[in-house]
């Protein structure tokens, strides 16, 4: 059976005054669709379907470009708009516009939509739309990646089946672990880190899934690898090949709900033993990691806490410390972010994407994912009921017990 | 999976527990472990050595030990349990511990030890799964991608007719005889007064010795163990249905568990003054 999905979202193209591209097919106001074909594999068909409207800025949308910052003017337009789940508007700039700085000919706002500067005419502007529907909505590579299961092995990219697969909830939970309880007595503040930091962020997700919290305090649990002690930096070290191994002895102890199915994302913070400290992780070149954190995927995170030695030799033990949350939640929300394949790395250099500030994502972040998992849960549905289409040509005769018949 | 029950089943609870202490060496916790036994062999009032389960003959190896756990004991260890815990297909109130929780990223070890004749396996002397019922199995669980790869290792007699009738790509099999042969007993122990383990899985324990997670090992390897010389039987593998070249499949790809990881390169920013209570 072949399977045709398409993917229609709106969008608009807006000129600000002064910024009209001399080689517009017809005056403004006017429509048109780009519907292009993403390739998956010989049974299933994705197109995508752009239909977008071409227009001059109203009055009021005016007022709010005359602004001093990008930033200034995307909040002002947000107001404005009323944009649905999955559209996209680009607001064309005059290229002598102030609000984008020297160097920067797209600014990605942090709900849905963006600024462009004008200059090259239509197919410039065209290319600049293409870009940022890569960027803000789905691209082949997105939509291969939520159907991977359905797409042969040696055809998906390195993002195919990392990113967690699309669930009605999940559990996320938090755990200290403190190998070392004599030399640190750890206090950490989960509960308000949590209503802080997380909740707003898993609020914004809320269109995702459900989401359910929970903290965890672990006593000598150990990493299961001995770091290697480096004289010149006169710290601890833990190289990349030796990451994956510290996962498996920590699993054991960590428990899960019982009652829940829902996929568990596991946020460790690990505060390292007073003789093992400061312990860092190397990267690849050798340099200790600025986050002094990893994450695998479908799984979680480990992010390690150095404490610092206490200024005197005769400190009694144990040395009381308090978590900065504010840090540990920026790599812990950070590493939520890169679980459900929300990254900022690839995009081209004359890109400015604003950040979305405590909310941890952006709306058409939001909307990236809802592509994917839309896609994804799509495509379970339609092989489900393929199989039990051809099921049930194989076994004309088979029993289905009345209750079930009634789910189907 | 042990299928059999009864004190002179002994060596089949000694096989799949040891599997188990090696699996579990190599890094794969509990929480990933579905172990079905029928658990009568360490409080046997037969048990000379009440509390314990030897793999080896001068009694050096404790696999029953303090942490063992085992999912379905006793009774559970049916044919529909087992193949709902395959399929997924497990009544809600069943706990975590009890399911496989795979996903199209999982690899899967299923090793099954007992008594089979060809083309069946019998459970706890009472029932029997056969391999079309098996096979079959395997298809649900393909169709509802709850495996990436799969490996699938029995020691019966002729057990080599349990994966005739795979179907399902990403499976790899092995087995300890060919149809019509048996697959016998290694050491008998004369304190315990029965045979301790199967000749192919003593040798399966013997290569997985020297497997440490950070193991290159192929599966290649694995093939060439417990030649007739040793086992007596002829011990048979598959791996037409399987995407990849043995060669190329490490042991600690079903084995042992080496995640996947990725230093996390970004952060994002908080401002610690605008965070607060907001009621939405």
């Amino acid at each position: 059976a072949c399977a045709q999905l398409q993917l229609a979202a709106p969008v608009a193209l807006v000129f600000a005054p002064g910024s009209v591209p001399g080689d517009l097919p017809r005056p403004l106001p006017f429509r048109d669709v780009q519907e292009t074909e993403i390739p998956v594999n010989l049974r299933t068909s994705v197109t995508s379907r752009y239909e977008t409207v071409y227009r001059s800025t109203t009055a009021r949308e005016e007022a709010a470009l005359d602004v001093a910052t990008a930033r200034e003017a995307d909040a002002a337009l947000h107001l404005l708009q009323d944009a649905s789940v999955g559209s996209l508007t680009l607001y064309v700039v005059p290229e002598t516009s102030p609000l984008l700085p020297q160097g920067v000919s797209v600014y990605v706002g942090k709900h849905r939509s963006a600024l462009v500067r004008a200059g090259g005419g239509l197919a410039a502007l065209r290319t600049r739309l293409q870009q940022l529907t890569q960027v803000m909505s789905f691209t082949a590579t997105s939509i291969a990646a939520a159907l991977s299961d359905r797409v042969p092995d040696g055809q998906l990219g390195p993002d195919a089946r990392r990113h967690l697969k699309s669930s009605l909830g999940y559990e996320i939970t938090f755990s200290l672990l403190n190998p070392d309880p004599k030399s640190h007595d750890v206090d950490w503040d989960i509960e308000d880190a949590v209503n802080r930091y997380v909740q707003p962020v898993l609020d914004k997700l809320s269109l995702v899934a459900n989401f359910s919290v929970d903290s965890q305090i672990l006593y000598y649990a150990v990493l299961g690898v001995t770091p290697r002690f480096d004289k010149e930096s006169s710290s601890f070290l833990l190289s990349t090949h030796s990451l994956p191994h510290v996962i498996n002895p920590v699993e054991a102890r960590l428990g899960s709900s019982a009652a829940s199915l829902y996929p568990v994302l596991n946020f460790l913070l690990y505060v390292p033993e007073r003789s093992h400290s400061p312990l860092y992780i190397q990267d690849k070149d050798g340099a200790p990691v600025p986050t002094n954190a990893f994450h695998s995927p479908r799984w979680g995170g480990i992010m390690i806490y150095n404490v610092e030695a206490p200024a005197s030799p005769q400190a009694s033990l144990p040395l009381h410390v308090d978590v900065d949350m504010v840090r540990v939640m920026e790599v812990f929300l950070a590493q939520l972010r890169l679980l459900f394949g929300l990254s900022r790395e690839e995009l081209p250099p004359e890109f400015l994407l604003e950040s979305p500030g405590n909310e941890g994502l952006a709306d058409w972040e939001l909307d990236r994912l809802l592509w994917a998992h839309t896609v994804e849960n799509i495509a379970t549905v339609s092989t489900t009921l393929t199989s039990l289409a051809q099921l049930l040509d194989k076994i004309g005769n088979i029993v289905i017990k009345d209750d079930v018949a009634s789910e189907v | 999976v042990c299928t059999s029950r009864f004190w002179f089943n002994y060596r089949h609870v000694a096989n799949t527990l040891s599997v188990y202490r090696s699996v579990k060496r190599l890094g794969i916790p509990d929480s990933h472990i579905v172990l079905m036994l029928a658990d009568d062999m360490a409080c046997n009032p037969r048990n000379p050595k009440p509390a314990t389960v030897f793999s080896h003959k001068n009694m050096e190896l404790n696999v029953y030990g303090d942490d063992v756990e085992v999912d379905y004991r006793s009774y559970e260890v049916t044919v529909e349990n087992f193949l709902r815990v395959l399929t997924g297909r497990i009544p809600p109130s069943t706990p975590r511990s009890k399911r496989l929780l795979s996903d199209d990223r999982s690899n899967i070890l299923i090793y099954m030890t007992g008594h089979g004749g060809n083309g069946f396996l019998k459970f706890q002397d009472s029932e029997e799964i056969t391999n079309v019922e098996l096979a079959d199995a395997f298809e649900q669980m393909w169709q509802k991608r709850r495996y990436n790869e799969l490996l699938f290792i029995i020691d019966t007699c002729q057990g080599a007719s349990m994966y005739e009738r795979f179907y399902s790509p990403n499976i790899m099999a092995l087995a300890s005889s060919q149809v019509g042969e048996d697959s016998l007993s290694h050491q008998p122990d004369l304190g315990i007064g029965v045979h301790l383990m199967d000749r192919y899985t003593f040798y399966v324990l013997e290569f997985l010795e020297e497997i440490h997670p950070a193991s290159q090992t192929n599966m290649n390897d694995l093939f060439q163990i417990c030649p007739k010389s040793l086992c007596v039987s002829t011990p048979g593998h598959r791996t037409d249905l399987f995407q990849r070249d043995p060669q190329n499949v490490l042991i600690t790809d079903f084995f042992g568990s080496v995640r996947k990881v990725e230093i996390t390169a970004e952060t994002i920013s908080l401002d610690s003054d605008l965070a607060g209570f907001e009621s939405k």
